[in-house]
């Protein structure tokens, strides 16, 4: 019997999900996900929380702003303070004290991205130890191991990733050797009623690679599926078109997690086609760094046209920080004071954590097509949405167009100009 | 303001100030902001940290270009620009490090300041733009403050430009009348300080703010020194410290008749990674942990140096700990799951334990600062509480001297874990 076939048998009765689609909206989906700590609404967001901490944000403020599961990178932990001290102290739960769903990442893209002169071969992610330079080496047994030691409640595959701009041979081998490693993930896994061991859909932006992964993972018959190897610099049409093939491929009663995502647009997207989870550091660092996510796009409060403005961040959000302060006063601490990247990375992450819920919301009540419409409108109020997102929405049948011809009936445009 | 002075104890003196809806008592610890916030603690943990009484020292000389001062008038006040309705806020010229001017380089326009955006000489012109612009609750004049080391002819220099200064911010002032603090200057000449009091006192002013301590002045001419001052104040009106951040200094200041403080000890703790442990009454040992091995408590007399670390003369090694506060970069809390101090209240003792935040530190994380913040504010802010209730009960001499000289057997070490945590800590130190 094939590896996949046993994983498969041995898969069938255990889950430590739930997956439940609430309401659809053509690819959309609204749906619940419970996991072993919590109940999740998708699509969602997950703030990523490197170390065990998401960056100057207490556990009190993000139950409060609504984040249902947070990411920890497997990597970072394992350094410190140690895969080991973390079991002892019960799991990461326990030590950081966050009582809803924690997801870990496999550790591998960090070794990649991070390392110098780290490779891949067919054992694993071979390595420099950054403490002392000293060879090291991480298989899929070893990640899957730290990973059931941290205990969080989604765990991710070791997988074999290159970058969206590699071509050649290389891609190929990649996606094969994803598939073998997810092998040995699921013998290595010692807590499969407790933690959900989710794959990694490979193969660069070749649809036939990936359509070979798709299909090689679902055999496996996973918890939960992620699309991975992307939002690494690939152009916007590549991106969406492999989310679009991967998610159509991906069973539609499992949840999936396009890895790396990150800009509200390209979550409304993915989303639109069918799309779940989502993680990125991007509005919590670009917080700490001054900008704000508003729904017209990005405040960068750096600008020195916000200082006579008395305005909030967002009128429209209900935060601590837009009900408090306005844009004048945090132009004088974003980049200055550590209050200042506290409050706007609270913002941005109420801000994500509004736009999971509008998409949960909207999808559930009917009328996702309208919530993509006015979303499209606020990011670009010139009718400019660009050709890319256009491209994907036909694909996901929303029609974004009728409120633009709205527009234009009311103020008697007699062409179709958006067609340009 | 209304002040009013409720209870005696030797020296001290326990009262209420009241600004309209808002009330204090004393003595009390005024929190250190920067640009008006605190520097770790946003508004929701503030209110878990304190329900009431909440306040905060200020400083003009952080409001002086950004935000300009027209932006903060135009929304009415910094309670409105920053939405602080619930504290009462004390303006003293300070800069955002929390220190005052470098007095050696002050002239006869202003004070002399490092800000952010570089050294400005402060007159009362610009400071009172800034006052006028925050309306804070209190506020003090701009002083003319030098070191302990200055000259007598500078320090007589001293009083007079504050004098003077005093009487400009008065004559600028258009906030309510009843909120100026003097300062009171003079360095550590007991007749300078004696004049600056009564010349001072001779002001249309609601209160005193003692300037020029902690910088540099022999600590035994102190208590001198803070005579020769108090003395000459009337006691009807309230009085502010800065400078004395230290318990055992907030001690001597209370014990002179000091009613309000402000102090970088906790933040200054923070930064450096300390958590204040220090005990808090007689009666209570504030989750100490008591190393006992063969009847012998780990004192210093049993102490051995020993590879670098003390030891002692027992079969366990222990480490010597301060006993009033943490270092939780110590690999020895690693392990620890206790919080920082058993049975504190704090947001970070009932959430987190000292394995969390040691690994915080360790890996320079911001939410360590947040956490540690608010565990030394409610610990000195639990120490003040404890003073207050002493002169209510009017026993602060003993409050006072069973404090400054509490045995230091204490180690606030947890025996479970800390055994492995050193042991790996070596072998750490030797690899």
């Amino acid at each position: 019997m094939s590896g996949a076939a046993t994983s498969a048998r041995v898969f069938a009765n255990m889950a430590a999900l739930h997956f439940e689609v609430l309401a659809r909206s053509k690819l959309a989906r609204a749906s619940r996900l419970t996991l072993p700590h919590h109940v999740v609404q998708t699509p969602m967001f997950m703030p990523v929380g490197t170390q065990g901490v998401i960056k100057g944000i207490a556990n009190d403020q993000l139950e409060e702003l609504g984040c249902q599961i947070i990411l920890a990178n497997t990597y970072h932990l394992a350094l410190r303070p140690g895969a080991d001290l973390l079991e002892q102290m019960g799991g990461l739960h326990k030590f950081m004290n966050w009582p809803r769903a924690l997801l870990t990442d496999s550790g591998g893209f960090q070794m990649v991205s991070l390392l110098h002169l780290a490779d891949i071969t067919e054992e694993g992610v071979t390595f420099q130890s950054p403490v002392d330079g000293t060879p090291m080496l991480l298989t899929p047994e070893e990640s899957i191991q730290i990973q059931n030691k941290i205990g969080a409640d989604i765990i991710m595959a070791l997988d074999d990733v290159v970058k969206t701009t590699t071509t050649g041979p290389r891609v190929e081998e990649a996606m094969h050797r994803t598939l073998r490693w997810i092998d040995r993930c699921i013998s290595a896994h010692s807590r499969p009623t407790e933690q959900n061991l989710f794959g990694i859909v490979q193969g660069g932006l070749d649809p036939k690679l990936r359509d070979q992964c798709v299909k090689g993972l679902v055999e496996r018959n996973l918890p939960g599926y992620a699309i991975g190897g992307l939002s690494g610099g690939e152009d916007k049409d590549s991106f969406w078109r492999i989310v679009a093939q991967c998610a159509a491929g991906l069973p539609e009663d499992k949840p999936r997690y396009v890895m790396g995502v990150g800009f509200p647009l390209d979550i409304v997207v993915c989303s639109a086609l069918g799309a779940d989870m989502y993680d990125c550091v991007y509005p919590t660092r670009t917080g700490r760094f001054g900008s704000a996510l508003v729904p017209e796009g990005v405040l960068k409060l750096t600008n020195a046209n916000m200082e006579n403005d008395n305005r909030p961040l967002d009128e429209s959000c209900s935060c601590m920080v837009c009900k408090q302060y306005t844009r004048s006063y945090l132009h004088t601490i974003v980049t200055k004071e550590a209050m200042g990247s506290q409050l706007v990375s609270y913002h941005n992450i109420a801000y994500m954590m509004k736009l999971s819920k509008d998409m949960h919301t909207s999808i559930l009540e009917g009328r996702f097509p309208q919530f993509v419409q006015e979303f499209l409108q606020k990011q670009f109020p010139n009718r400019d949405v660009p050709k890319w997102v256009r491209n994907a929405m036909e694909v996901a049948e929303i029609d974004i167009s009728i409120r633009v011809q709205q527009l234009a009936r009311e103020t008697f445009l007699i062409q179709d100009n958006w067609r340009h | 303001m209304k002040f009013l002075v409720d209870a005696w104890s030797a020296g001290a003196r326990a009262g209420s100030l009241i600004l309209g809806e808002l009330q204090l008592e004393t003595p009390c610890l005024l929190m250190l902001t920067k640009k008006g916030l605190p520097a770790h603690i946003t508004q929701d943990m503030l209110d878990d940290l304190q329900t009431e009484g909440r306040a905060m020292q200020i400083s003009p000389i952080e409001f002086l270009e950004s935000p300009p001062p027209k932006v903060v008038a135009a929304v009415g006040g910094v309670h409105k620009y920053l939405y602080l309705k619930k504290s009462i806020i004390v303006a003293v010229a300070r800069n955002q490090f929390g220190l005052e001017a470098d007095g050696l380089n002050g002239t006869k326009f202003g004070a002399s300041f490092e800000t952010s955006a570089g050294r400005r000489v402060v007159g009362p012109t610009k400071y009172m733009e800034a006052v006028n612009a925050l309306r804070p609750d209190i506020w003090a004049s701009l002083p003319d403050e030098v070191p302990a080391w200055a000259t007598p002819k500078r320090h007589r220099m001293a009083v007079d430009r504050t004098l003077q200064w005093l009487d400009e911010c008065l004559s600028l002032n258009a906030v309510q009348d009843d909120k100026v603090l003097g300062v009171v200057v003079g360095g550590a000449s007991v007749e300078e300080r004696k004049r600056s009091a009564l010349e001072t006192a001779r002001r249309d002013v609601s209160g005193f703010s003692l300037s020029g301590f902690g910088l540099g002045e022999n600590h035994d001419e102190r208590g001198e020194l803070l005579k020769s001052i108090i003395d000459n104040l009337p006691e009807e009106k309230v009085r502010h410290i800065s400078g004395l951040g230290m318990p055992e200094e907030v001690l001597e200041g209370v014990a002179a008749g000091v009613d309000l403080f402000d102090s970088t000890y906790p933040h200054t703790l923070t930064m450096k990674g300390f958590a204040m442990v220090f005990p808090l009454s007689m009666e209570k040992q504030n989750g100490y942990y008591l190393e006992k091995k063969n009847g012998h408590h780990l004192s210093n007399g049993d102490m051995k140096k020993k590879n670098g670390f003390h030891v002692s003369n027992g079969e366990t090694a222990g480490v010597y700990l301060d006993p009033s506060k943490l270092d939780m970069r110590s690999y020895i809390h690693r392990l620890d799951t206790n919080p920082i101090v058993k049975g504190c209240q704090c947001y970070a003792c009932r959430k987190h334990s000292r394995a969390y935040i040691h690994h915080l530190l360790n890996v320079h994380e911001m939410l360590a600062q947040t956490l540690l913040d608010i565990h030394n504010y409610h610990h000195y802010f639990s120490f003040f509480r404890a003073i207050r209730e002493s002169i209510a009960q009017d026993k602060f001499e003993s409050f006072r001297n069973w404090f400054t000289s509490r045995s230091y057997d204490n180690t606030t070490v947890d025996p479970a874990t800390y055994k492995e945590s050193y042991m790996d800590g070596l072998l750490l130190a030797k690899n």
